[in-house]
């Protein structure tokens, strides 16, 4: 499936021309399955997941004016921001639910705020934003949103096969059985909010480096996190393909008519949103995984001669 | 008694939650491979004090020793490795895995390597039907069994028993009976909270006796019943 995804993205800028649109669409799959891994395998939902963005893509730009550090490090050094941020508030995942999401949602705008203050002009751009067009280079950043899509993906795939995985799901479904079973669940936690981060932070590095001048709210801006929950609630969580899948959809609609029409894209978000709570609690891919499972269990009763 | 026949140690162990003492003051010691009933009304400590030897709750003062070893500071996952384990009075079992995956995760994270094996728990508990049955779908007798299994896939040294019985008809009773005391057989020592004091009979001569926080007896069942606080504690008086 990776291997699909990568040929995807290589191919499609030789047939399709609109660039910007697939560079934006890889930066969602990879948000949402940054989303995904915290939201998908521990059960915290982070609001505010687009501080991590922000971090990275301030981050990778500062190293780059001030410390002229070539981009594709600087990239790395903006996930390292990002990993940076996450262990400050690594705190927060002592609170559960809503008060989790609330807070890293308040978390996310105090970054913000900081980084946008216009005191403070002189270093982050403030208000005015940032401009590195020394390192603007599209094919190279379209390379590593590209990686960096991959990477959040495969990240995903361990958590879903692996011994580390199988901890995670015994967590999620009991935390005080799983640390009975012998998992160190702090430590667990804190690694996947670490690992969720370090996406969100390289992400914001490598959309940074693309759109190279920026204003703070095109980094920060509260839609991009909401965006990468609906896409990767959409698709289903706790999954590889269902956030790839919500993207891509979700993305492919909102280019369509959510830039001329914003009004009726907003409206079909709603209703969407509504119904996916109300019927589709586990995303777009459950109707897949639904059908196979009754499929497999006719064919287990037919074979054990029940029916 | 020497601090080699010491497996656990509880030292004036006391936990209050919210200015309300619920274990006041409490010691005692278990030896390897023995089995001690924990006895008292409701309400007098017994379960808190299976959480505070877990580690599920923290306590406020006193020390538990695990073979010398102070464990009360460590977090619950620490001891599970260090070998001390325990049943839930309300199961709690990951309902969504089958049988056999609720114990492989345990075997997989118990840390205590080699020696437990998946099939040879799934005999002993009697689960090798339901091995691939989400454990969601078991009766919560069955699901108690399933703790059970679960904390014997960490090897345990110790094992507390949160009222296995309850609920359970009289030939399951003599399968629980059975089963544990193999384990005690086996050098587990075992803690075993319980109101049916018959079944605590067939399993113990050793019980201790809790009310409203603090060790009331501790001596054989025999003698329990004929000591006035005791019979006062339980009768009221």
């Amino acid at each position: 499936m990776l291997a699909v995804l990568a040929g995807v993205f290589l191919l499609l800028p030789q047939v399709y021309g609109n660039r910007s649109l697939l560079f934006t669409m890889m930066t969602f799959i990879a948000l949402a399955q940054g989303l995904n891994l915290l939201y998908g395998f521990t059960g915290y939902l982070p609001f505010g997941y687009v501080g991590f963005f922000g971090a990275g893509a301030y981050g990778m730009s500062l190293l780059v004016l001030y410390v002229h550090v070539a981009a594709p490090l600087a990239v790395l050094g903006g996930g390292a921001a990002a990993v940076a941020a996450a262990l400050i508030l690594s705190p927060l995942l002592r609170l559960s639910g809503a008060y989790f999401s609330i807070a890293n949602l308040a978390a996310s705008q105090i970054l913000f705020l900081i980084v946008a203050n216009p005191s403070l002009a002189g270093v982050t751009g403030g208000p005015y934003g940032l401009n590195i067009e020394q390192a603007f280079d599209p094919t190279a950043s379209y390379g590593a949103m590209l990686v960096i899509m991959l990477l959040a993906c495969a990240v995903a795939v361990f958590f879903r096969n692996s011994r580390f995985g199988l901890g995670l799901r015994a967590m999620t479904l009991d935390p005080v059985s799983a640390e009975m079973a012998g998992i160190d669940i702090v430590r667990s936690r804190l690694v996947v909010w670490l690992a969720s981060a370090a996406v969100a932070g390289l992400a914001g590095g490598s959309y940074a480096w693309d759109i190279s001048v920026y204003y703070p709210e095109a980094v920060f801006g509260l839609q991009l996190s909401v965006f990468a929950i609906v896409f990767a609630l959409f698709g289903g969580v706790g999954t590889v393909a269902g956030p790839i899948l919500g993207a891509v959809l979700l993305y492919a609609l909102y280019s369509a008519i959510g830039i001329s029409l914003p009004q009726y894209f907003e409206l079909l978000y709603g209703f969407l949103i509504v119904l996916l709570a109300l019927f589709l609690p586990d995303g777009v891919l459950s109707l897949f995984q639904r059908r196979r499972s009754a499929v497999s269990a006719r064919l287990k009763r037919r074979r054990t001669g029940v029916l | 008694m020497s601090s080699e026949t010491r497996l656990l140690e509880l030292r004036a162990v006391t936990k209050s939650f919210q200015r309300m003492l619920v274990v006041d003051n409490v010691t005692f010691t278990v030896r390897p491979g023995e089995i001690v009933g924990l006895v008292g009304p409701n309400g007098s400590g017994k379960t808190t004090i299976v959480n505070l030897i877990s580690g599920v709750v923290p306590l406020d003062s006193g020390q538990i020793l695990l073979d010398g070893r102070p464990v009360e500071r460590l977090s619950a996952f620490r001891r599970v490795h260090l070998g001390i384990n325990r049943s839930f009075q309300v199961p709690k079992p990951f309902r969504d895995m089958t049988v056999a995956e609720n114990i492989r995760v345990a075997l997989e994270f118990g840390g205590r390597g080699g020696g437990a094996d998946l099939e040879r728990i799934l005999t002993d508990l009697d689960f090798v039907a339901q091995r691939d049955q989400p454990a969601g779908a078991l009766t919560v007798n069955q699901q108690k069994m399933l703790d059970l299994a679960r904390a014997l896939a960490t090897r345990p040294k110790l094992l507390l028993i949160d009222e296995i019985g309850a609920g359970s008809n009289p030939s399951e009773l003599a399968g629980i009976v059975a089963l544990l005391t193999r384990l005690a057989a086996r050098g587990i020592a075992l803690l075993v909270i319980e109101h049916l004091l018959g079944f605590l009979n067939r399993l113990t001569n050793h019980v201790i006796v809790l009310n409203a926080g603090s060790k009331l007896f501790e001596g054989t069942l025999k003698d329990a019943s004929a000591d006035r606080n005791v019979v006062a504690a339980f009768l009221g008086g």
